[in-house]
């Protein structure tokens, strides 16, 4: 007898989505000057909104509001600062839903994960912040330390309302203003989140939120007035950010790809360990920098945990992002589904094996089955090259030293995680992997605590904790 | 149910007999499984509490887990009345609704299983518990008593207690080979066997490495099914618990080709508690496991919640408890 779970699904009815919107500028929505494009639901291609396009004239004016409202807000007392935001925390908890269900339409991710994972983390990051914005002073950063200015903020589509919080919480906890440019598919929880500004009493110019596609995003980062680039996303924008702000002295800080390893010793806790591989390479479809797509599994195990791993796949639910039992939802653009199917493809025809579970997936929208490849080995390009979708390569290794060696053989360094039993063995793995997180029996944790970012191509600076206030400081380089 | 007793160790559990010749060779038995990782063993049972189940799903998982039940009562101040009336619970759950099933058994202690037979007749099997319940503390003859005595008065299942002093101080051979005695006092003159339930007290063992451990040992031991708690100890059942038992079974299944039923008891009071379980089994074990046969919750008061959510879904209206019978 199967166990049919009946349709879950959690209710649009809480958001309402505009048919336009214009540009957060100053406090106000303004008319954009580029040209408006459309922002699409990815699990059903519907049109959700007409978003404006932000001209290099239209970012102009959002920095010079953003440097007027400098003076006022780096001049306001730590104590006023954190006022603001603990109000937009809790701002942000008390429409946690609409911002769940938004996300979730916006982005394709399963509504499980937004409500759980993402919102409670931005709430969490603004709490932390706010916290942090009266103590500058005993941060270990130096005496009295001043905010850089203006800071100019380009964020990714995959965790849209989490990396905003990533970026804007410490920034305006330090006294900083700024220009943030989401990703051109999914502004919606951005400007959303512009409303609760406006909630929140926020002075105007504080956030201003810019809304396009790449141009936009070069006319944030190229502006000479801007003090401080914040960017995540892909290596290849981040090196060309990197080029552009050369020379200028502007304070960079990236969050770029991964290719992280995860590394299951034959003493691991091996249902757990399965747990971590699947939440690290499936969580949001696998649209994770930090994902473990690289699983290192000790050859004397790898036959166990490749057919406990296949089993567990069979379970999880691919379908409609709202359906509070989805596991999987959709991939988030029809660029990147053709960007996994084309790596997927080259994978199979160098030879990996490739499986996926049975799923049915819905006709419209953009959909990629949870896939295993087998066989592979560092010479593949499924193990070298970012796929930032649900695909994970299987790889073994013999010993630990040559676990480090894989693992650290490859031009990022964002996270890694180790599943073994033996204390001293995560220690030294931690030791030695060249990563900007270690994960040890676990995988994909966030807390607004602990600092965040990448060694070589992955990136550099640190994002959270205390480390994440130096990147919006004047002369605190940790 | 199958109640008779297979005529030798199945094919698949033959290559498991030198792990139980001594107590060393059990122990690095036991000791080689696999480590359960607390954190990450918590948070999936967190995970799957949060599947939606709802409409037919609900529908179909009420009916079900009232199959499932084990209605209990264990008390000092248990009477034949007393059992009386909860067996004619267990047979017809909610008088009003012919449509509402049965529970799977009816379980008390071993003196008043005639005066439950009585009333249940064939219809709902009656489970005794044994072996000194709760504590398992007394000598072994005084336990296999306890245990025929239980099967003689007509106990269609005998739920076990282990020597958690015995596990706890690694004398894993005995509490083995009280469990295989147990089982032989099981047997019934016709050649059949009452089903043996084995309860590990998974809030004494207290870590999931020792309910692990607990699992394999009572599967290779002969249990029919393996059981959390006797409910007389805090934590009694729980989701993380039982998880670990569910891929215990699992992975013994693979393992051997006999499949060991799961029954988490104590503390399972609401519908959607219940609901929980049944996505865990689903979910870890797998269908095979959603039958009365191979998955039961031992429980009291869940049964009138499952009945008041029941009625709920034919008639979209919540009834107050005095609409359900107390017994």
């Amino acid at each position: 007898m199967a166990f049919e779970y009946a349709p879950a699904p959690e209710s649009r009815s809480i958001v309402d989505i505009k048919p336009s919107y214009g540009l957060f500028i100053d406090g106000e929505f303004v008319d954009g000057r580029g040209t408006s494009f459309k922002t699409i639901n990815p699990a059903t291609e519907e049109t959700l909104a007409e978003v404006a396009e932000a001209s290099e004239a239209d970012v102009d004016l959002a920095v010079k509001a953003a440097r007027r409202a400098f003076r006022g807000w780096s001049r306001m007392s730590g104590k006023e600062r954190a006022k603001y935001l603990f109000r937009i925390a809790r701002i942000l908890q008390e429409r946690g839903r609409e911002l769940a269900v938004l996300e979730s339409i916006d982005n394709g991710k399963p509504i499980k994960e937004s409500r759980d994972v993402d919102v409670p983390i931005v709430a969490a990051h603004f709490f932390y912040y706010a916290g942090w914005a009266d103590k500058l002073d005993y941060a270990g950063l130096g005496p009295n330390p001043q905010p850089l200015g203006v800071a100019g903020q380009v964020i990714p589509w995959n965790f849209p309302l989490l990396m905003l919080a990533w970026k804007i919480a410490p920034a305006l906890a330090c006294g900083n203003t700024v220009v943030l440019k989401p990703a051109e598919t999914t502004p919606l929880t951005a400007l959303l989140f512009a409303e609760i500004c406006q909630q929140a009493d926020l002075p105007p110019g504080v956030v201003n939120i810019v809304t396009g596609a790449g141009s936009t995003g070069q006319a944030v980062v190229g502006h000479p007035d801007v003090d401080k680039v914040a960017f995540t996303g892909s290596t290849d924008v981040g090196k060309a950010i990197a080029r552009a702000v050369a020379g200028t002295d502007k304070k960079v800080t990236l969050e770029l790809g991964g290719k992280a390893a995860n590394i299951v010793f034959d003493d691991a806790p091996i249902d757990q360990a399965v747990e971590g591989i699947v939440g690290g390479i499936f969580f949001n479809q696998g649209h994770v920098c930090c994902a473990g797509s690289r699983l290192l599994v000790q050859e004397s195990v790898a036959d166990e945990v490749l057919s406990r791993l296949k089993r567990r796949m069979g379970t999880l639910r691919v379908g409609d992002p709202l359906d509070k039992n989805t596991d999987i939802g959709a991939i988030n653009s029809a660029e990147q589904l053709a960007r996994i199917r084309e790596l997927s493809d080259i994978g199979e025809s160098e030879g990996a094996e490739r499986w996926a579970p049975p799923c049915d997936l819905p006709s419209s929208g953009f959909w990629f089955p949870p896939t295993i490849f087998t066989g592979v080995t560092q010479a593949h390009r499924i193990a070298r090259e970012e796929v930032f979708g649900p695909v994970l390569s299987v790889l073994t290794f013999r010993t630990p030293a040559e676990a480090v060696e894989k693992a650290n053989n490859t031009p990022y360094g964002l996270s890694a995680g180790v599943w073994t039993e033996k204390g001293s063995r995560i220690l030294h793995m931690a030791s030695q992997l060249r990563a900007g997180v270690v994960w040890a029996n676990t995988f994909n944790k966030f807390d607004p605590a602990s600092p965040f970012g990448g060694y070589k191509e992955s990136g550099y600076g640190r994002e959270g904790g205390r480390q994440g206030l130096a990147a919006y400081l004047k002369g605190a380089d940790l | 149910m199958p109640t008779t007793a297979p005529t030798g160790p199945a094919p698949g559990l033959a290559a498991y007999a030198d792990v139980t010749t001594s107590d060393a060779t059990l122990r690095r038995f036991l000791h080689g499984l696999p480590g359960v990782d607390q954190v990450g063993a918590e948070a999936r049972a967190a995970a799957l509490g949060t599947r939606s189940i709802k409409t037919t799903a609900k529908a179909w998982a009420l009916d079900l887990a009232i199959r499932m039940v084990d209605l209990t009562t264990l008390e000092g101040q248990d009477t034949p009345g007393k059992v009386r009336a909860l067996a004619s619970k267990a047979l017809r759950p909610d008088p009003a609704d012919p449509s509402c099933p049965s529970v799977a058994a009816v379980c008390v202690y071993g003196d008043l299983v005639g005066d439950v037979k009585a009333i249940v007749g064939d219809a709902v099997n009656v489970a005794a518990v044994a072996t000194a319940f709760p504590s398992g503390r007394a000598s072994m003859e005084v336990k296999l008593a306890d245990t025929r005595d239980a099967v003689a008065n007509g106990a269609d299942e005998i739920d076990m207690v282990i020597d958690r002093g015995a596990f706890l101080a690694g004398r894993y051979l005995q509490v083995f080979d009280e469990i295989v005695a147990t089982r032989e006092a099981c047997a019934r003159a016709d050649g059949s066997h009452a089903h043996l339930k084995v309860i590990f007290e998974t809030g004494e063992l207290q870590t999931y490495d020792n309910v692990r451990r607990a699992s394999w040992l009572a599967m290779l031991a002969g249990a029919d099914f393996i059981k959390t708690s006797t409910g007389k100890v805090q934590p009694a059942a729980t989701l993380p618990v039982t998880l670990v038992m569910l891929e215990a079974v699992r992975d013994f299944r693979e393992a051997t080709g006999v499949q060991i039923g799961v029954k988490p008891a104590g503390g399972i009071r609401t519908t959607k508690d219940a609901i929980k379980y049944l996505v865990m089994v689903n979910e870890i074990a797998g269908d095979d496991w959603l039958d009365p046969d191979w998955f039961r919750f031992g429980a009291s008061t869940l049964l009138n919640d499952l009945l008041m959510q029941r009625t709920k879904m034919t008639t979209g209206r919540y009834s107050g408890p005095d609409y359900f019978t107390l017994d």
